[in-house]
């Protein structure tokens, strides 16, 4: 197959466009979109290759629109995106909630930039972490992704992809405009060497009649796809292991609710990653992820030249959440420090963690700019030195 | 045409364990229902290459009781998630099962741009004038004067004309029947169904217990005696001044033609993409 951009070599591009250029070679056929910065430049790309490599890149007439769009081409069989920033994002939540309810395999890119509302269009933050993991109605799970680099954008576009598929589950690729518009070298492989995952189909006409239920003991049921001749009813109603409406009995509602939840929950070990840096002797840790990540670790390396012994915990998943790894940290260390761009969302998490084995402390910052690691040097020393 | 009779429409296209249905007594839902069996079975089409999609509100259940895929969405989305079956399966044919409020109101957005795309959708719109699931709420169609719970002493809304504003929109086909037009709705669903890109065919639908009761109709004979009242065929209403049309509603067929469709478009879009790209001559 032929790719309108090059592969088996690096190139020099924006994260937007390394997370178009990974979401075709994830296999991704079907972009549905609505222009918002800064987040258009997925979709501008997304227009100037989808037709080339036979997909379709459509511009809906709002968010509601893109994301609905993108759940019904998942049912048709195709790997679908869509793209937006925070306020797009808030848009998207009721049908957000219908993927996770419809266990449909979706990718959700969310470019952030400040808010609330309209906010800074342009500047960078943080501030959708809690809307991501949270943002729609009802007890739920979903998989969220937090890249650094556009290396790492590029990178987790691809793995974003491959969790949707492998756990039936909309996955929010959860970045920020400085991300998005940043430059940066990105190695691409050549597409025989990226390993991808496709959705477990049934195997038969009897395994196609649950289509919403634990038939293989793993929790998540075989999807089958539209106009194969399985006949399937999807309701965003509580339904039972073969789709039918029951909106009133408990039971059905707690299983189908409990098994949704727990097909992430249970596979926590094979969705988290993260990164350390300097941690395994530390007394301070630093945990951050996305952009704010890179200055962390400049700032450890400055700290630990200065006699306080810092380490860093890099998330690349926020969610599912590993709160018993932030304890073992926590009673490892005497304070943990929580950089990020807003008044503080993944701290609530981390405090939880860390459930008072050490003393968390957030480092916000708002109004678009990234910590630098002098700042985030600074916060730390002034609690460790009492300064 | 020789109609089959209704328990082989039955037998053959509803899901048995999902039976009965959650509509009302005197509800014209199943009519319609009915009439888009008919209409399939007449054209010869597999089970396995029809979808239905729906929305939120009496009619959005539909494709719950059909024999066929089908995907139950969100209020008034339902249209934006057809485009996203359509578009990434082109063989696969669409059928949107909708209710006034789920098309005029929450979905009016999505309703005009999938009209203005053309995408290759049919959709089946229950008009009875009121929000009926939720309990008799008025809606964007609800004519000036009747009440409903949110309009205790009658509506003081300008009503949408839904069949009109698909015409502006740009639909291929689009009638509109009561559910007593029996004969005309079958061959208007036909038609829609063939038809590459949008058509709709809009049914005056009666609500006994969720419009009519507050409306001094509890009953659809009541219901059926006031749709002869008011609707006017559409070559008689030709004729007609504007004031003799006031507070009637225009009934028949209001436009056939064959604009490309968002596919056929598509199609195109992607031989020049790769023209432009000098991938292909």
């Amino acid at each position: 197959m032929r790719y309108p951009f090059p592969v088996g070599k690096s190139d020099f591009i924006q994260g937007d466009e390394a997370i178009a250029r990974a979401a075709i070679l994830a296999g991704c056929r079907f972009y549905a979109g609505y222009p918002i910065t800064p987040a258009s430049e997925i979709f501008e790309a997304m227009a100037l290759y989808m037709p080339l490599v036979d997909g379709v890149s459509i511009q809906m007439e709002d968010e509601l629109a893109s994301i609905a769009a993108i759940i019904g081409a998942s049912w048709a069989g195709a790997k679908a995106m869509t793209a937006t920033s925070g306020p797009g994002f808030s848009l998207m939540m009721e049908n957000l909630g219908y993927a996770i309810m419809t266990e449909t395999p979706i990718v959700v890119v969310d470019v952030q930039r400040s808010g609330p509302s309209t906010g800074q269009p342009t500047l960078a933050a943080q501030g959708d972490v809690m809307q991501a993991i949270w943002g729609t109605h009802g007890d739920h799970s979903l998989i969220v992704l937090t890249p650094a680099t556009v290396q790492e954008a590029f990178d987790m576009t691809i793995r974003a992809f491959n969790l949707a598929e492998k756990y039936r589950t909309p996955v929010i690729l959860l970045t920020d405009a400085e991300v998005g518009h940043m430059r940066e070298k990105v190695d691409i492989p050549n597409p025989e060497d990226i390993e991808l995952v496709y959705r477990k189909l049934p195997a038969n006409e009897e395994e196609a009649k649950y289509p919403f239920g634990d038939i293989h003991g793993d929790l998540i049921p075989p999807m089958p796809i539209f106009g194969k001749g399985y006949r399937t009813y999807v309701t965003g109603l509580t339904h039972d292991e073969k789709g039918r409406p029951k909106t009133v009995d408990a039971e059905i509602h707690r299983k189908l609710i409990e098994r949704i939840v727990n097909k992430i929950e249970k596979n926590k070990k094979d969705i988290i990653d993260y990164e350390t840096f300097e941690l395994d002797d530390a007394e301070v840790a630093i945990i951050s992820y996305g952009i704010v990540a890179r200055s962390a670790v400049r700032a450890v390396k400055i700290l630990r030249s200065e006699g306080i012994k810092a380490g860093l915990l890099k998330l690349n998943v926020v969610w599912p959440f590993d709160f018993d790894m932030i304890e073992r940290i926590a009673e490892q260390v005497h304070a943990i420090y929580v950089p990020e761009m807003n008044l503080g969302q993944l701290y609530h998490l981390v405090k939880e963690g860390a459930n008072g084995k050490a003393r968390v402390d957030l480092i916000p910052k708002i109004g678009g700019e990234v910590h630098t690691p002098q700042e985030i040097v600074r916060e730390v020393k002034k609690c460790e030195c009492g300064v | 045409m020789r109609f089959k009779l209704s328990y082989e429409i039955r037998d053959k296209y509803l899901r048995k364990d999902m039976l009965p249905t959650i509509f009302c007594p005197g509800c014209g839902i199943g009519s319609v229902l009915q009439y888009t069996l008919r209409a399939i079975d007449e054209l010869g089409w597999s089970k396995d290459e029809v979808v239905w999609v729906s929305g939120i509100g009496c009619s959005s259940r539909v494709p719950g009781f059909v024999d066929f895929d089908g995907l139950h969405t969100t209020h008034g989305r339902a249209l934006a998630f057809a485009t996203g079956i359509k578009m990434a399966n082109p063989d696969l044919k669409v059928i949107a099962f909708m209710g006034d409020g789920d098309t005029a109101a929450i979905g009016g957005n999505h309703f005009i741009h999938a009209i203005r795309r053309n995408l290759d959708v049919t959709v089946i719109l229950i008009n009875n004038f009121t929000y009926g699931m939720t309990g008799g709420q008025v809606a964007p169609t609800t004519l000036k004067g009747l009440r409903g719970t949110t309009a205790p002493y009658g509506s003081f809304e300008n009503p949408f004309d839904i069949a009109e504003l698909a015409v502006a929109a740009g639909a291929n086909y689009v009638a509109r029947w009561t559910v007593f037009n029996y004969v005309q709705g079958i061959n208007s669903i036909k038609k829609a169904l063939q038809k590459k890109g949008f058509s709709l065919v809009e049914f005056l639908s009666p609500c006994p217990i969720s419009f009519g009761r507050r409306n001094r109709m509890k009953t659809a004979p009541e219901l059926i005696k006031w749709y002869n009242k008011i609707t006017v065929p559409i070559s008689k209403a030709k004729n007609m001044s504007p004031e003799e049309l006031k507070d009637k509603i225009v009934i028949g067929e209001f436009v056939d033609r064959d604009r490309p469709s968002l596919n056929e478009e598509y199609e195109e879009y992607k031989k020049r993409a790769k023209k432009m790209m000098g991938w292909e001559e």
